[in-house]
C-alpha cells in the first residue's frame, strides 16, 4: 500500500455544520508511503473518528477514502484483515491493551500472529522504553504512560506500509518521549514506511513532511 | 493460539458446560440405545433369515359348509389379480403345488432311517431370501434345494429322538445331510438328492426353487392334477392395516394370524422406538440450544476482548476458533460417552436375548456408530456456523 487519499470526507455528524475549516475535512489529501505527516487537532473535531474511518472500523462519514485508488468501502473482513496483520499498523489513544494478560503477552498475541519480530527484539524496546520490570506484570497493574509505551510494542510488532498514531505521548514525561520517538523512527526507516501522528497539544517530534490543522 | 484461548476463556461457566454435557449425553444415548434396540430386536425377529419379512401367507377358508357344498378353495385367477390390485399389497406370488408323487427317504447308517410320500411347492424366487446360488436349479441336476418346516426338525428332535434315545440334530449339522428322493408319475421314477437349505417356522410346506417346479410338473404331472393354487403369499407395506383385515374377512380368506400379530407388534414396537428416538432428539436439540446460548453468553461478556483482537489483526475465524475447538470436543467426548454407555446397556440385554434364543446373531453396531457419527457432524457444523455467525456480528457491530 503506498498511498491514503482522503476525497472530500467529513464525518456524517458533522454534515449540517457550515464553519468547518481544516486542512483535512471536505478536502483532498494524500499520504504517501515514506513520508511523516502530523494531525493537529483540537478536542471535538474528529480525531479519533479520522483513526477509525482511515482503519476501516466506522463508516460513518461521507466522500471517499481510497487505499492505492481502491474505495476501502468495498473491502471485505478477509482484506481488512490482511490490512490489519501486514500493512497498516495502529497505536491507539484508548490503547486497546488485554488488562488481564501481562505485558510481554499483550506485545506476543500480535506478534504471534504475525511472526514478524524476534523475541530479542522486543525486550530490547522493552528495555530502551524503561518497562523490562514491568515485563511479566499483568497490564491492569501498569500505570497509562507503561501502557503506552507496551502498546508501541505491540503495534510494531507487524510489517506495515503505514503507522497510525493517535496520541502516542499524551502520557509520557520528555525523556521517555524521546526514547519512544528514536524507537518508532528507527523502525520506520527500517521498514521504509509512511507515518501519521496526531495531537491535541503534546506532539510527537518526527522530522515532519507535512503538519495538517483538523 | 494458546494466548488467544487464555484470553477468551474468561466467563466460561463451567456449570453450563456440565449442564449441557449431562442433557446431550441423556439424549445421545436414548437415540443410539433406541436405534440399537430396534436393529437387535429386528435380528431377533428375522432369526429366519432366508424368508423377507412383512409377508403374508393367505388361503381360503376351509369349513365344514364348503366341503358339503363343494365350493372350491383354490384361488382362481380374477381374485389373484383382484388382491394384488388392492393398495395395501406390495407383491403377490402363488403357491404352486406338486402334481406328481414325491417319495423321501431320510437314511443315517445306524442312527437314523425314515422314508415318507410327501409333497413340494414354491414360491416365486423373489419371496425367498436365500443367496441366489444355493436356491436355483438347473435341469438335469441331480441336486434339489429344499426348505423345510421347522416343526419337523422340533418333531424329530423333542419327540422322536428322545423317545427313542436318538441324537439331537442342530439346524447346522442337519444342513450337511442329504435326502434320498423319487419323483415320478404313473411307472417313471427318478432319483433326486435334496440339500436341506433352511427351517422355515412361517411356512408350512416343503419348499423348492421355482424353476424345478416349473420343470418337474411339465415333466411328470399328471394329466388330471389340480393346476390352480390354494395359498397366495403376500407382500404387504404396513402390515398393521386394516384394510388387510377387512379385505380377508370380506372374502372368506384366512392368514396365519400370529405372524399379522407379530406384524402389529413389529409395527408398534417401530412406532414406539420411532417415538424414544423424537423424545431423545428433543433432548439434544435442547440441550444444543443450552449450549448455545451459553457460548452466546460468553461471546457478549468477551465482546470487548474480541473485538480488540479483530481490530489488531485476527480474523474472524481465528477468534471463533477457541469456541469452536470447545464445542465439538464437548459434542465429540459427549458421543463416545455415549456409545460406551450403549454398549454396556446393550450387553446387558443382548445377554438376555442370547438366553431365550440359542442361534441369536447380534448385528453389528456400525449402523448405530455411523447415526451417532453424522449427528456428531451435524451438530458441530451447526455449531460453527452459529459461532461464526455470532463473532461476525461483532465485527459488523463495529461499524
Amino acid at each position: 500500500m503506498n498511498k491514503i487519499q482522503l476525497i472530500h470526507t467529513l464525518p456524517n455528524v458533522f454534515q449540517s455544520r457550515t464553519d468547518i475549516v481544516s486542512d483535512i475535512w471536505k478536502q483532498d489529501v494524500t499520504f504517501e508511503k515514506g513520508k511523516r505527516y502530523l494531525v493537529e487537532a483540537n478536542s471535538g473535531t474528529g480525531k479519533s473518528s479520522l483513526c477509525s474511518y482511515i482503519y476501516g472500523y466506522r463508516h460513518d462519514y461521507q466522500g471517499q477514502i481510497l487505499f492505492d485508488g481502491e474505495d476501502i468501502r468495498r473491502y471485505a473482513v478477509a482484506k481488512w484483515t490482511d490490512i490489519r496483520k501486514n500493512h497498516f499498523a495502529l497505536l491507539w489513544q484508548e490503547l486497546r491493551m488485554f488488562p488481564e494478560l501481562t505485558a510481554l503477552e499483550n506485545v506476543q498475541i500480535k506478534n504471534c500472529l504475525t511472526r514478524f519480530q524476534k523475541k530479542k527484539q522486543i525486550l530490547e524496546w522493552f528495555d530502551m522504553l524503561g518497562i523490562t520490570e514491568k515485563l511479566n506484570a499483568k497490564v491492569e497493574c501498569l500505570s497509562y504512560g507503561q501502557q503506552q509505551r507496551v502498546a508501541l510494542v505491540r503495534a510494531l510488532c507487524q510489517p506495515f506500509d503505514f503507522l497510525l498514531l493517535d496520541e502516542p505521548i499524551s502520557h509520557l514525561d520528555d525523556s521517555n518521549s524521546e526514547i519512544m520517538e528514536r524507537v518508532v523512527m528507527a523502525e520506520v526507516k527500517r521498514q521504509g514506511a509512511g507515518v501519521i501522528a496526531t495531537s491535541i497539544g503534546k506532539r510527537i517530534e518526527l522530522p515532519y513532511d507535512q503538519v495538517f490543522n483538523l | 493460539m494458546k494466548l488467544v484461548w487464555k484470553l477468551l476463556k474468561h466467563h466460561i461457566s463451567i456449570s453450563q458446560l456440565v449442564g449441557f454435557f449431562l442433557a446431550n449425553l441423556a439424549g445421545m444415548v436414548i437415540i443410539l440405545l433406541g436405534l440399537q434396540f430396534y436393529l437387535d430386536y429386528r435380528a431377533l425377529e428375522n432369526e429366519e433369515s432366508f424368508m423377507k419379512s412383512d409377508y403374508l401367507i393367505v388361503n381360503k377358508k376351509i369349513t365344514t359348509m364348503s366341503v358339503l357344498t363343494g365350493s372350491q378353495s383354490t384361488f382362481e385367477e380374477a381374485e389373484v389379480e383382484a388382491l394384488g390390485n388392492e393398495d395395501f399389497v406390495e407383491r403377490i406370488g402363488v403357491f404352486t403345488p406338486s402334481s406328481f408323487d414325491v417319495y423321501a427317504q431320510f437314511n443315517v447308517e445306524g442312527f437314523v432311517n425314515f422314508s415318507t410320500e410327501m409333497f413340494f411347492e414354491s414360491v416365486p424366487d423373489v419371496f425367498v431370501d436365500v443367496e441366489s446360488e444355493a436356491w436355483t436349479y438347473n435341469e438335469g441336476d441331480a441336486d434339489i434345494p429344499i426348505i423345510l418346516p421347522k416343526n419337523y426338525l422340533d418333531l424329530y428332535n423333542l419327540g422322536y429322538a428322545q423317545g427313542k434315545g436318538m441324537p439331537k440334530l442342530s439346524e447346522g449339522l442337519i444342513g450337511a445331510l442329504k435326502l434320498d428322493i423319487l419323483i415320478g408319475n404313473q411307472g417313471i421314477r427318478d432319483k433326486f438328492v435334496g440339500k436341506i437349505v433352511g427351517f422355515s417356522s412361517r411356512l408350512n410346506t416343503i419348499l423348492v426353487p421355482e424353476q424345478f417346479m416349473l420343470w418337474a410338473n411339465k415333466k411328470y404331472a399328471s394329466a388330471d392334477a389340480a393346476k390352480e393354487p390354494t395359498r397366495l403369499i403376500l407382500e404387504v407395506n404396513n402390515p398393521a392395516d386394516e384394510r388387510i383385515t377387512s379385505y380377508l374377512q370380506e372374502h372368506n380368506y384366512e392368514t396365519d394370524e400370529g405372524k399379522l400379530d407379530a406384524s402389529k407388534m413389529t409395527f408398534i414396537l417401530q412406532l414406539l422406538v420411532g417415538i424414544v428416538m423424537l423424545v431423545g432428539a428433543v433432548i439434544c436439540i435442547l440441550s444444543l440450544c443450552i449450549l448455545m446460548l451459553s457460548i452466546f453468553l460468553l461471546v457478549e461478556k468477551n465482546s470487548a476482548k474480541l473485538e480488540n483482537l479483530l481490530l489488531i489483526g485476527y480474523s474472524p475465524a481465528k477468534v471463533a476458533f477457541p469456541y469452536v475447538t470447545l464445542t465439538i470436543s464437548m459434542n465429540a467426548l459427549v458421543l463416545i460417552m455415549a456409545v460406551l454407555i450403549m454398549q454396556i446397556v446393550r450387553s446387558a440385554y443382548l445377554n438376555m436375548f442370547e438366553g431365550f434364543f440359542q442361534n441369536y446373531d447380534a448385528p453389528s453396531v456400525l449402523p448405530s456408530l455411523c447415526v451417532g457419527f453424522l449427528l456428531l457432524l451435524v451438530v458441530s457444523a451447526f455449531n460453527v456456523v452459529a459461532i461464526r455467525g455470532k463473532v461476525q456480528g461483532i465485527w459488523k457491530a463495529k461499524r
